[in-house]
Formats: structure tokens, C-alpha cells, sequence
């Protein structure tokens, strides 16, 4: 690979952009408004890593359009996982549930990718051990297919078919410095 | 990590930190409704005990426990150690039970060592002798952290500065050596103090400083942490009476008020009380005592998820 090319470009090719991954984030917004009668008892639980900053900036967005403050709070799924004997141990992130905990409730889970749909069922299991939510939603910035188990998002950015040679990787300015969504093969 | 945790001397000053982040995490699950993970599903840790003990077998129990692991219990009363078979013997029958961990407590210095030449699962040293007790330090170092360091200080997240005095049987205690290793690895400062008899040779090895004289270290001190004095081990006489190493050596109320304000006593039990530490001590609220122990469960759980938790370490064919 020729040393001109930019670290961007060689991390694969920009499906999505800032502005895109925005409006995408304003219409989910709108959308938990609309299905849970204008955000009532809604708890938005973001997945560790990306799901987190994602889930804060849904917060901050129904605060803007109806000036609600929908508790927000982080799940960490490792110790969930199916997958924990193919890799060495991970460091745990942090799980942090808002004060008013997550029972009754209606909790959207908030993940950057959905794939095989793993992650989201170690998250309904960490979730059932922490409270006894009303009902549970989903929602993903990037549903790119492939699912492995039967589950689907509630709420999605932008579908994008992939083939699973592909890696779909999410950057947040909040853990990354900027926005963009990339697609590329693997290595 | 390694794949045994036989000596503090082992652990990074990164795998430490992860140990006591992991931990920090872990330790929510204490608070609520089901404390129980499902993340050992599956694996055996065996409590491999030679020796008695209350506080760090049950420690150990309910950390694998919470974990969903399956525990296999043993001590030497009462098993065929009585009848003469050896620690060679006994390692290879818990192996051929499909142990994935053992975690022992031996009378001899560097038991946990030689076994983990024996067996291919994990090994987890919960006291060897006078040598090592790492998972005790561990917890102290925790301790010590969620009291003088709380989350939100910022940065990366060590003991630094933090001034600890360690005072007693450092000759006999494997706590102190684990504390010292551990605790200055996480950038504290660490004196020990002891009547001379009670230090060991090669002290002055050791990445800390000595003293004989407890009342001038206790204005300096964040934290005193007071050792045992283990009878059971002394053979011959390391100080004239009982009565006067409490007077010299001894945390009465008069000592304590000696410490700055915001400095925390622990013990890492269990405690002769009225001896190293008077009971008024012991029971006010600068004592983390209790919280040690309910710490050390967390802690012991972050070690055996570092170390059961993932996949099969590199190198170790099955």
C-alpha cells in the first residue's frame, strides 16, 4: 500500500458521515417519542463501548425536542458473553443504571453495529439480573444483517447489506474525535 | 497476566490495575438482587487447604460462587493426607477431576510454586508459609484505593504518594511481604515496623523503609495496617511479653489519635485483640476491618475471571 494513502481510507470506504449519523439519531429520537407515548418511563441503556455515547446523545436529543430528561445509564455485557473462551479475558466496562433502577420501565437497549445479535442477548440476560423492565426495545445506528439469533432492532439508523468478509466500524467523537461510519474488508 | 498468581512480585503495575479495575466493577454486583454471574459456567476451582483457615477459603468459595463456577472443597483434616499421601499425589487426583484452578493455603514456603509445576489448570496461591499471601494484598491495595482514591480523581488510577505503615510480625506474616511487593509496585510508600526480632534478614532488599519506633511513623502515616502476631509460628522467644510488644507495638486509642485525619487502620485479621490492636480500635469508624473482607470477595473474583475467564492460555495444550 503506497504511503500517500490517508489512515481513513485505508480503515475502508465512509457510509455514513457526521451530518448523516446526526439526522439518523434525530429520527430515532422521534421515533422512541412517538412509540412510547412522547418517552414515558423510558430508561435509554447504552451498550459498552460505543452504545454509551450514542445513548447519551438520544438523551440529550428528546431533552432538546420535549424538554424531558429520559434517565440514561451504560450495560456492560462481557461477563454475559457466549463467546469469552475464544479470547483471552477482557477488562469489564462500566455498568451504571440511573437512580430510579430499570424495573417497570421501558428500557431501549443502544448499540452502534447489529450483527449476529450476540451482544444483544448477553445484554437482555445482563439486563434480567439487574431489574424487571416493563419491555425492551432496541435500537442500532447500523444493522448490517448476518443475525445469528432471532432478534431485530426497534429502531434503525441506516440498514446497510454487507457480506460478512466485511468489517463495519463505527467512530464516535466521543471515543474517537470524529463521526463516520467505515466499511471495509478485512485484513 | 500470567496464568498463576503465585507471588505479588509477579504482577505488573498494569495487571495490578486491571485486577483492582476489574474488581471495581465487580463490586456492584455485591449491591444487588442477584449476585450471581454466569461467567464461569462449567469450571472447577478446587480450595486446595493444608491449613486453617475462615476468612480466605469462604472469600475464595463465594467469589467463584457468584461466578457460577463449581467449587470443590478440601482440606487436609480428614483426607488422605492424613493417611500420608503427599501434595504431588493429591495434585493429580484433583487434576484427573478436571480442575481448571486450584487455589491453595500451604504450611510450606513456595508450595503454590512447585504445584504449579504439577498441574496445567491455574494456579492461585491463598498463603504459602511465610512467603506470599497475593490476593490479601490485592484487597488491601483495593481497600486503600476505594477509601484515599475514590473513582474521579482522574487518571490512571494507582496508590502514588500514599504513605503505609505496616506494623507487626513481618517475620511470620506472608501479608506483609505481598504488601510491600504490591503496594510499592502501585507507587505508595510503604515503612515497615517492628520490634528487630520480628523483621526478617534480607528486609533491607525490599522496596520499603524499616523503623523500630511506631509513634514517630503514625503522624506520617495514610494508612497503618497491623499485623498479627502469630503465635502458632514462633518456636522461640521474639519478644519478652505479650504485655510489652502490646505497650511498644500495640494500636491502643492514644496511638490512633496520633494519625492525621483522614488516615484509615486496617488488619487483615484475624485479630488477637488487646494485643496488636485494642478493641476500641477495631471497632471505630477508621477501621476498614469489615470492609476488607467483603472486598476481598470482590477482589478474588477479578482474579479468578483474569484468570478462568477467558480463552485457554497460549501454550498450554489440552
Amino acid at each position: 500500500m503506497c504511503a500517500a494513502t490517508s489512515p481513513a481510507a485505508r480503515q475502508g470506504l465512509a457510509v455514513l458521515d457526521a451530518q448523516e449519523i446526526r439526522r439518523a439519531l434525530t429520527r430515532i429520537a422521534h421515533e422512541i417519542l412517538e412509540r412510547t407515548h412522547g418517552g414515558e418511563q423510558v430508561v435509554l441503556l447504552g451498550i459498552q463501548t460505543r452504545g454509551v455515547p450514542l445513548a447519551r446523545r438520544l438523551a440529550a436529543r428528546i431533552g432538546e425536542f420535549e424538554g424531558l430528561d429520559i434517565p440514561c445509564g451504560s450495560l456492560d455485557v462481557t461477563l454475559h458473553r457466549d463467546d469469552l473462551r475464544l479470547r483471552p479475558a477482557r477488562a469489564l466496562g462500566k455498568t451504571e443504571l440511573p437512580a430510579e433502577g430499570v424495573d417497570g420501565k421501558t428500557v431501549v437497549l443502544i448499540d452502534d453495529v447489529l450483527y449476529s445479535g450476540r451482544t444483544v442477548r448477553a445484554a437482555l440476560d445482563a439486563l434480567t439480573d439487574l431489574g424487571r423492565p416493563r419491555s425492551v426495545q432496541l435500537a442500532v445506528l447500523v444493522d448490517r444483517g448476518h443475525r445469528e439469533l432471532p432478534i431485530r432492532a426497534d429502531y434503525v439508523g441506516k440498514n446497510l447489506p454487507t457480506s460478512q468478509r466485511e468489517v463495519v466500524r463505527v467512530l464516535l467523537a466521543e471515543t474517537d474525535d470524529s463521526d463516520v461510519v467505515l466499511i471495509g474488508e478485512t485484513a | 497476566m500470567n496464568r498463576h498468581l503465585i507471588s505479588a512480585a509477579d504482577l505488573s503495575r498494569s495487571d495490578a490495575l486491571l485486577i483492582l479495575d476489574t474488581a471495581e466493577e465487580l463490586a456492584s454486583i455485591a449491591d444487588r438482587p442477584i449476585k450471581k454471574l454466569p461467567t464461569l459456567r462449567g469450571r472447577t476451582v478446587v480450595n486446595l487447604f493444608y491449613e486453617d483457615s475462615t476468612r480466605t477459603r469462604i472469600s475464595f468459595e463465594a467469589a467463584a460462587k457468584r461466578l457460577s463456577a463449581d467449587v470443590i472443597n478440601f482440606s487436609a483434616k480428614g483426607s488422605s493426607v492424613a493417611k500420608g499421601e503427599g501434595l504431588k499425589d493429591t495434585a493429580l487426583t484433583l487434576e484427573a477431576m478436571g480442575a481448571d484452578a486450584v487455589v491453595i493455603r500451604h504450611s510450606a514456603s513456595g508450595a503454590a510454586h512447585t504445584l504449579a509445576g504439577w498441574v496445567k489448570g491455574s494456579v492461585v496461591n491463598a498463603g504459602d508459609g511465610t512467603h506470599e499471601h497475593p490476593t490479601q494484598a490485592l484487597l488491601d491495595a483495593f481497600t486503600i484505593r476505594r477509601r484515599l482514591r475514590p473513582r474521579g480523581s482522574g487518571g490512571e488510577h494507582g496508590l502514588d504518594g500514599i504513605r503505609v505503615t505496616i506494623a507487626g510480625d513481618v517475620l511470620h506474616g506472608r501479608v506483609a511481604r505481598s504488601n510491600v511487593l504490591l503496594l510499592s509496585t502501585l507507587g505508595a510508600q510503604v515503612t515497615l515496623v517492628a520490634p528487630p526480632t520480628l523483621l526478617p534478614l534480607a528486609v533491607g532488599s525490599w522496596p520499603c523503609s524499616v523503623s523500630y519506633d511506631l509513634d514517630s511513623e503514625l503522624p506520617k502515616s495514610d494508612v497503618v495496617m497491623m499485623l498479627r502476631v502469630q503465635q502458632e509460628r514462633m518456636n522461640a522467644a521474639y519478644f519478652p511479653s505479650v504485655r510489652e510488644y502490646s505497650r511498644r507495638y500495640g494500636l491502643d486509642v492514644a496511638r490512633m489519635a496520633k494519625l492525621p485525619e483522614h488516615a484509615i487502620v486496617m488488619h487483615p485479621g484475624p485479630m488477637n485483640r488487646g494485643v496488636e490492636i485494642a478493641a476500641e480500635v477495631a471497632d471505630s469508624s477508621r477501621s476498614t476491618i469489615v470492609e476488607q473482607v467483603a472486598n476481598g470477595v470482590t477482589v478474588r473474583m477479578a482474579v479468578l475471571y483474569l484468570l478462568l475467564g477467558g480463552a485457554d492460555f497460549p501454550g498450554v495444550t489440552q
